[in-house]
């Protein structure tokens, strides 16, 4: 009896491995598509972040740290010595700033989005999920254009604050701090109410009415059951967020006015007007390096204490 | 059972659901008063309103009229989180996120009490329903009917006036079912908690309960003890909904010493009890409960006479179908084998009924 056991185990097994070997043909182009076109064009970069900037843009094939030492550092106009130079860190400390006020507003203003979503009769649930959705019908960059209109100093705000009387000259709002996380908001909310929709819309309500039971008040049935439970999507929602705002172009360009800028905007100059390809290459590693430990001390955070059971 | 003060009283509950044309009354002007340390059993099928009954007392749901009274005082406004009851529910409702320990914690954690008296109380409790090597177990790697024993626990830690119970067996196989069945009495006897239980099993009812009531469209039709409810059914519906059951037309011949004299159809004159306030006249129904009627042989004299139609061998017992002179529905008899029953009758035989005295009794309709 063992003996043919341990045979229907081993047909099992065979027939398993088989199956799995068959499967991973199937991730082939995925895979063939991202060292290609993700994978290579990285280490491409990496590698020019270590040569010297040719005058009109490209890259000389001779080995230098020089990129990654004018980040922190300018050499004298005079005498070449190098000084410390927090340019570069100011505005990466910025997008950090800008990024993570991003991801928190989002979160403030998805949660209980998703979480009037999720507790839509079935039926209905998938038209609001349409309704957010369809921001993405439009072009980012139009979209963008359109917050232009309304926030700048003639424009739809404005008009009507003054037309109202709460104010009798505009306040100026484009080319702000304010602008940039205002479209930041707005560019990237959808990315984090989806991801909470979806892990609330598989969350158990009776397990709320088990915590009004059991003496909790609104408050704690919120933090001590509905939120640790929908904590993979408060993590996927965050990170779909905190990473994409980090990096923007378009936004601080628009909205920023140029003045202020982001990270994506400084590496994008050192491409275009600032003929520097090592040094964009080394401000895109630079970059790269801090959201992976970033996210390394986020997700230990946030995952360690308790993983989800199911 | 202790018929002491009373723990939960409903007071002409009405609940209604939407409002205008649609409306639903799901509980229509009940008036129920449950003790102290009963076990106290909603019955009834699906909609007939026992599950709206208890999330009114949990405070889930706010009656559209009528008052609550937890121990005299009016607890029908108070959200859930402010009343000293707690709730075993039907799919457990265990925190995924959480031990055992920490479910079973959870109560007099958000009472605030301190740490050492919740850890104290929760090996209490783990003792109390058997698990304590489970303790630190997440609540997906236990099987369902240790999930239902914690629910049991979490909804206990706080010592709560009223356990409310909804359907809780309801997802456990007939074998954990029985065995459930045996540890909510215990358990219902260790801790002195009055319970009010939910179902829609009859039988469960008749096993677990101090006193039942049963329920049908928004009302409760009759409250008793098992025995009762189940020899004395005040309302067809109630005979129907709670084993088998044998309807005999008949009239009242006059009433003595709180008793009804009936006399059937076919002449003879039977004895039958009278639901509280009723004064029967004219033309009645009553009931007989299978085991309460006797086959004799067709020349004994009888109360009813027929032609025996099925014999059904059952281990225990057997059961006779006899078809009644002058009615369409076949008159069911049980009687236990080891009384020499399922024997001597054959299918085709022209027998008659003996109804065991004083075992009839007079519907309400």
């Amino acid at each position: 009896m063992a003996k043919a056991l341990s045979k229907a185990e081993q047909v099992a097994r065979a027939m398993e491995g088989q199956q799995m070997t068959r499967n991973r043909w199937l991730s082939m182009p995925a895979v063939l598509f991202i060292t290609v076109f993700g994978i290579g064009p990285l280490i491409l970069m990496f590698i020019y972040s270590f040569l010297v900037a040719a005058p009109y843009g490209g890259v000389v094939w001779k080995f230098t740290t020089d990129a990654y030492v004018y980040f922190l550092f300018q050499a004298d106009i005079f005498d070449g010595t190098l000084q410390f130079a927090p340019d570069f860190l100011i505005i990466y400390f910025r997008s950090f700033v800008f990024a993570l006020i991003t991801t928190g507003v989002c979160l403030v203003l998805g949660f209980p989005t998703a979480y009037f979503m999720a507790t839509r009769p079935p039926s209905q649930r998938n038209w609001w999920v349409l309704l957010i959705t369809i921001p993405f019908w439009s072009n980012l960059l139009v979209r963008t254009l359109a917050i232009m209109f309304i926030i700048r100093d003639q424009g739809l705000l404005n008009g009507f604050l003054i037309w109202i009387g709460v104010i009798d000259k505009p306040i100026t709002l484009l080319y702000t701090d304010f602008a940039i996380v205002l479209g930041l908001l707005y560019s990237y909310l959808p990315f984090m109410v989806l991801p909470l929709y979806s892990s609330l819309e598989k969350f158990d309500f009776r397990l709320v009415e088990a915590g009004f039971d059991l003496y909790a008040t609104r408050r704690r049935v919120l933090w001590r059951i509905i939120i640790p439970i929908a904590r993979p999507g408060i993590i996927a929602g965050c990170l779909l967020v905190f990473i994409p705002a980090l990096g923007a172009y378009v936004t601080p360009l628009i909205l920023g006015g140029g003045k202020h800028l982001m990270i994506g905007d400084l590496i994008a100059q050192q491409f275009g007007s600032g003929r520097n390809w090592p040094l964009g290459s080394a401000q895109a590693f630079i970059l790269m390096a801090a959201v992976l430990v970033a996210l390394y001390f986020y997700v230990r955070n946030t995952s360690g204490k308790v993983t989800h059971g199911h | 059972m202790a018929a002491g003060q009373t723990a939960i009283e409903a007071k002409g509950v009405t609940k209604q659901f939407g409002a205008g044309p649609d409306a639903v009354k799901a509980l229509d002007n009940v008036s129920v008063s449950i003790r102290e340390n009963e076990f106290f059993t909603l019955l009834g099928p699906s909609g007939c309103g026992k599950t709206t009954l208890l999330r009114l007392i949990a405070g889930f749901d706010f009656p559209t009229e009528g008052e609550i009274l937890l121990y005299g005082q009016d607890i029908a406004p108070l959200p859930p989180f402010k009343r000293p009851v707690n709730t075993v529910f039907q799919s457990y409702a265990l925190f995924p996120h959480m031990t055992v320990a920490q479910n079973i914690g959870f109560g007099l954690e958000m009472l605030g009490k301190p740490r050492s008296e919740i850890d104290a109380r929760v090996t209490q409790m783990l003792q109390l329903v058997r698990m304590e090597e489970l303790r630190n177990r997440r609540t997906s790697q236990i099987s369902g009917g240790q999930q239902q024993r914690v629910a049991l626990a979490r909804a206990l830690a706080p010592a709560p006036k009223v356990l409310l119970l909804d359907e809780p067996l309801s997802a456990l196989d007939a074998k954990l079912r029985k065995d459930m069945q045996i540890e909510l009495k215990r358990l219902q006897h260790e801790t002195g908690i009055t319970f009010i239980f939910v179902t829609h099993d009859q039988e469960e009812a008749l096993t677990m309960s101090d006193r039942i009531a049963v329920m049908s469209k928004g009302n409760i039709l009759q409250v008793g003890s098992p025995r009762d409810i189940y020899d004395r059914p005040s309302e067809r519906f109630v005979a129907n909904f709670i084993g088998e059951t044998n309807f005999l037309a008949g009239e009242m011949a006059g009433v003595s010493g709180g008793e009804a004299s009936v006399k059937l159809t076919g002449g003879s004159v039977i004895t039958a009890g009278i639901p509280e306030g009723l004064k029967p006249s004219g033309k009645v129904t009553i009931v007989v409960r299978p085991e309460h009627a006797d086959l004799v042989q067709g020349e004994t004299p009888a109360d009813l006479r027929g032609v025996l139609e099925n014999v059904v061998y059952f281990g225990t017992d057997t059961h006779y179908y006899v078809k009644l002179d002058g009615s369409p529905e076949p008159f069911i008899i049980r009687q236990q084998n080891t009384r020499g029953g399922g024997q001597g009758f054959a299918r085709g035989d022209k027998v008659g009924i003996a109804l065991e005295a004083h075992s009839a009794q007079v519907l309400r309709d």
